[in-house]
């Protein structure tokens, strides 16, 4: 199907991230026992009214600042209407004919080059409940916890080209949403979740081509497999002179395709009006004004600080601020020891590890940075190996000791006395007489071979560095 | 009413046996007025009123029995809505308006009848049966606040609440010869009003007197944040000694006096309005070109909303369910089918039409813009008057079985009570004579938003100087 062009473009739903939810005094938690966190509002009883949440605005506005949007003074709620269980007053509060941002656009950077997609519009809606299937009893239980929590929708231009490109645009509006502390833009919780609509068209051609809508992309990765498996569906379709039918698809992650979603559940008539419950979103010059002024640093600027600040590569600056909370993490150890370079790798390999291991995050995990920034130090200092301090770190993140006492109760300490390093060196030279011969004959590269054997007998406690020195001095004697 | 705190205070009256008087009355009654009556928590509640009466409360509310049209709710008292869907509901919260009665230890007598959600001018969509007028037990008392007309006319209570949608508080206070009031849109809080068609409804008071009517008025109304159509600011301290109506101009809407008005109520209305010029008022004849449009934006609008307020009544959380061990589209259509009587349906099926991709324009939208021109045409009347008066229906209470299949018909009776609505505007009705059959006759008064002060005071100087509010069936 070479030449063929395909034209996408992305509805993305994220979770506000405000303490209570869109238009009641409901908290807005994930996880909780079922409908433990509802009220008349978010349950819809009848005669209960809706009060907008000043908080999940200001998200909103701060995403669209960020996204280069127009701010809209006014703007209108409206009812999306429809029958679903989980769905409690049989309508949605949304943002129909007008949003409160449109206009925007985001820079990605796609294939080694960087391409702007523009923003059609972002607005506020409330989430539905959650109907939980119980296939073996074919019952549904309906959660209402998540009744009512603020989401944002931000829907883009038909910009994007290609599946490597919405992945990129997603990845960086997701670290977006997460360095704005906007949204948790989780994709697999479902508080970041996506939408696309494709077609394809013959290069040159002005026209759009007839669109699919594909829905149920849980992961970045099932958005990529996704929108390849539709654009080389459309693209024979159109190589068969055969038409395309607009129509909505759901990916099947299992079966690896798209199926069409029944027409019943498709055939909807939202039948949108003004919500005669809310009078027009007013934000007023000021809030905008104060939000801008109060604009966290956005993930691209602060990774190309990361790099200009502290000498770091483009790769380690990306890895550092996967999230703000490691990027704060990052800078906080960077303030107490002089090393970023060393301290952005322990952060973003061993760090990250133990974290994961123990399920923490950079604001929760027991090693706090003034701990990491000493373990770091004793490392480049000499009096503690590489393999030793991640044995170390793995201690300290269990409990929450400091570098010195973690190597005490694990009876690890460098060894620092050559007579004891030179020992054991002798031994691994006379254990492996082959070696010894051949690094003679000028493979010296086996240096390394005989360091890590040392490090075997030692469990890790010499220092490398004398240890290579000590090889060197006596086989090359 | 207000005779009635006054004799709690001055004689040994007390709030339990009045009560008690008032509950038994009300189960001898038969004119249907009550879907539900507070039996003991209203004694409790009386029981408390006499308390804060012997420690001196001065609220003229501590101790009188309010009725309350059973659209809002009352925490642990069922409200029905007059519909089989809602036959069992009982709310887990109060109204705003509710919260406020108790808190002045004003007892909730019971759940008045009305029309199936608000939606009719007769009670006859009553789930529960139609309520019975007073005056003529075998007419209608109006509705949809019918079973709150109906019970204040018979003194089954001592004032109501009722809800007004497009007159459903002032034509049925029409119908029963007493004075209702619906105030500007947002001075009540909707907060637990069960919503009809939310851009219009508003609850407001029904009882004898137009002063009766101002102290509930006042007891209920003001800001409240958990309803976002909430006015910040309402009407001006209102002059319980009415006021002076000398320098007042009344407009009259020349089309009001067209085709269609009864001639009685035509002769009592037109004398009302010389009462008013005796007592000192001007009366101008105006045009307001844009209010014979009134019936065909509201019967868009209103239904259109409604559609989408009673989408709720799924039969997934609450009321009434069918079929559930089917398929859900089956238990929905079961639930909704069996839950709700023909005008309800009739008037979602209206206003799902109306909202339809490729209708919206025409009707919803259209009726929207035509909403919006009746406003301005009273808000420049108001420029040359302070009050608009005219009949409040062009007939009086009709029989129970009349009209029931005639659905414009009834609808083209709501004329000259939907501008009100349309425009926020408040209005009352209130008594100004009788017909040939001796069947009450209202007049109306509307006022520009929160001017209720102008309203209540000039109907209040009316009733010093007539009786026929006075006037028992």
């Amino acid at each position: 199907m070479r030449g063929i062009e395909a034209v996408i473009g992305l509805e993305v739903h994220a979770q506000l991230k405000t303490k209570t939810k869109m238009f009641c005094g409901c908290p807005n938690s994930f996880g909780q026992e079922l409908n433990t966190f509802t009220c008349p509002v978010c349950l819809g009883l009848p005669g209960a009214l809706p009060v907008l949440n000043a908080k999940a605005v200001e998200l909103a506005v701060r995403l669209g600042l960020a996204l280069n949007c127009r701010v809209h003074e006014r703007s209108l709620f409206a009812r999306k209407n429809y029958f679903y269980p989980d769905l409690p007053k049989g309508y949605q509060i949304t943002q129909y004919d007008s949003p409160l941002c449109t206009g925007g656009y985001l820079d990605v950077e796609a294939g080694g080059e960087t391409r702007r997609i523009g923003i059609r519009r972002i607005h506020l809606e409330e989430d539905a409940g959650r109907s939980l299937h119980d296939e073996a009893c074919k019952r549904t239980r309906i959660d209402f916890n998540r009744s009512g929590v603020p989401l944002v929708e931000i829907v883009t231009e038909p910009d994007i080209s290609s599946p490597e490109e919405a992945s990129a645009f997603l990845k960086e509006l997701r670290s977006i949403l997460l360095h704005l502390r906007v949204s948790e833009g989780t994709m697999e919780e479902g508080t970041f979740r996506c939408d696309a609509n494709v077609s394809v068209r013959m290069p040159g051609d002005s026209t759009l081509g007839v669109r699919t809508e594909l829905k149920n992309m849980n992961s970045f990765k099932n958005v990529r497999r996704a929108l390849a498996y539709e654009i080389s569906r459309q693209a024979s379709l159109l190589a068969s002179s055969r038409p395309v039918v607009q129509e909505t698809l759901l990916w099947s992650a299992s079966a690896r395709r798209t199926v069409p979603m029944r027409s019943k559940e498709e055939s909807h008539d939202y039948r949108y009006f003004p919500e005669p419950d809310l009078p027009p979103l007013l934000v007023d010059r000021m809030l905008i004004d104060r939000v801008r002024a109060s604009m966290p640093e956005l993930p691209s600027e602060r990774r190309r600080r990361f790099m200009r600040q502290y000498g770091l590569s483009d790769y380690d600056a990306s890895q550092v601020i996967a999230t703000p909370e490691l990027a704060d993490y990052f800078e906080e150890c960077c303030s107490l020891v002089d090393a970023p370079t060393d301290i952005a790798h322990w952060i973003t390999t061993e760090l990250v590890r133990v974290m994961g291991e123990s399920g923490d995050t950079p604001l929760t995990t027991r090693v706090r940075p003034s701990m990491l920034t000493a373990l770091v130090s004793l490392v480049k200092a000499g009096r503690l190996s590489g393999l030793m301090a991640k044995e170390v770190l793995g201690r300290m993140s269990k409990t929450g000791e400091d570098p010195a006492a973690a190597m005490e109760d694990l009876g690890v300490e460098q060894m620092g006395d050559e007579d004891e390093i030179r020992a054991a060196v002798r031994g691994v030279i006379d254990a492996h007489p082959d070696e010894a011969r051949r690094y003679r004959e000028g493979k010296t590269q086996l240096a390394g071979f005989f360091v890590g054997e040392v490090m075997k007998v030692t469990s890790g406690r010499a220092d490398p560095k004398l240890a290579i020195r000590i090889v060197r001095e006596i086989l090359d004697s | 009413m207000l005779d009635k705190a006054r004799r709690f205070r001055t004689e040994d009256l007390s709030p339990v046996d009045e009560l008690e008087r008032l509950l038994e009355r009300c189960r001898a009654s038969d004119l249907n007025a009550y879907i539900t009556l507070n039996g003991d928590e209203a004694l409790d509640a009386a029981e408390q009123a006499l308390q804060r009466l012997d420690e001196g409360d001065d609220d003229p509310l501590v101790g009188l029995a309010i009725a309350v049209k059973d659209n809002i709710c009352t925490k642990g008292l069922r409200t029905t809505c007059a519909s089989r869907m809602l036959a069992d509901y009982v709310p887990p919260y109060d109204a705003h308006v509710i919260r406020l009665l108790r808190r002045k230890n004003a007892v909730i007598i019971g759940k008045t009848n009305m029309d199936e959600f608000a939606m009719g001018s007769t009670t006859v969509t009553s789930a529960f049966g139609p309520a019975r007028n007073p005056w003529d037990p075998m007419r209608t008392p109006g509705g949809s606040s019918g079973g709150s007309a109906a019970a204040v006319a018979a003194g089954l209570c001592d004032a109501a609440l009722g809800s007004d949608t497009g007159g459903s508080i002032r034509q049925p206070a029409s119908f029963c010869g007493i004075t209702g009031l619906k105030p500007t849109y947002g001075s009540v809080s909707r907060y637990g009003l069960v919503a009809f068609a939310s851009s219009l409804d508003q609850i407001g008071p029904m009882a004898r007197s137009a002063r009766d009517v101002a102290v509930l008025f006042d007891a209920i109304r003001g800001h409240d944040p958990r309803d976002s159509t909430s006015a910040e600011a309402g009407c001006p301290p209102i002059p319980l000694e009415g006021m002076d109506l000398r320098g007042i101009t009344i407009g009259v809407c020349r089309s009001f006096f067209s085709e269609g008005l009864d001639r009685d109520v035509e002769r009592s209305v037109r004398h009302g309005l010389a009462v008013f010029e005796d007592l000192g008022a001007k009366v101008v004849d105006m045009d307001l070109p844009h209010l014979r449009y009134s019936v065909a934006a509201y019967y868009l609008i209103a239904p259109a909303e409604a559609s989408s307020n009673l989408a709720r009544y799924d039969g997934v959380r609450y009321g009434l369910r069918l079929c559930d061990e089917r398929d859900l589209m089956e238990m929905y259509l079961a639930t909704r089918s069996a839950g709700f009587g023909d005008e309800v349906k009739r008037r979602i099926m209206l206003g799902t039409y109306a909202l339809s991709a490729g209708y919206y324009e025409a009707y919803y939208h259209k009726a929207s813009q035509v909403r919006t021109l009746i406003a301005k045409d009273l808000r420049e009347a108001f420029s040359r008057c302070d009050l608009l008066a005219g009949p409040t229906v062009p007939v009086t209470a009709f029989g129970l079985g009349e009209m029931v299949d005639d659905p414009l018909s009834l609808y083209l009776l709501d004329i000259y009570t939907i501008p009100a609505n349309l425009a926020g505007i408040p209005a009352l009705s209130m008594p100004c004579g009788f017909d040939g059959r001796g069947l009450p006759i209202g007049l109306q008064l509307m006022a520009p938003g929160h001017r209720e002060d102008v309203l209540l005071g000039a109907a209040m100087t009316f009733q010093d100087h007539t009786r026929y509010h006075e006037v028992r069936p």
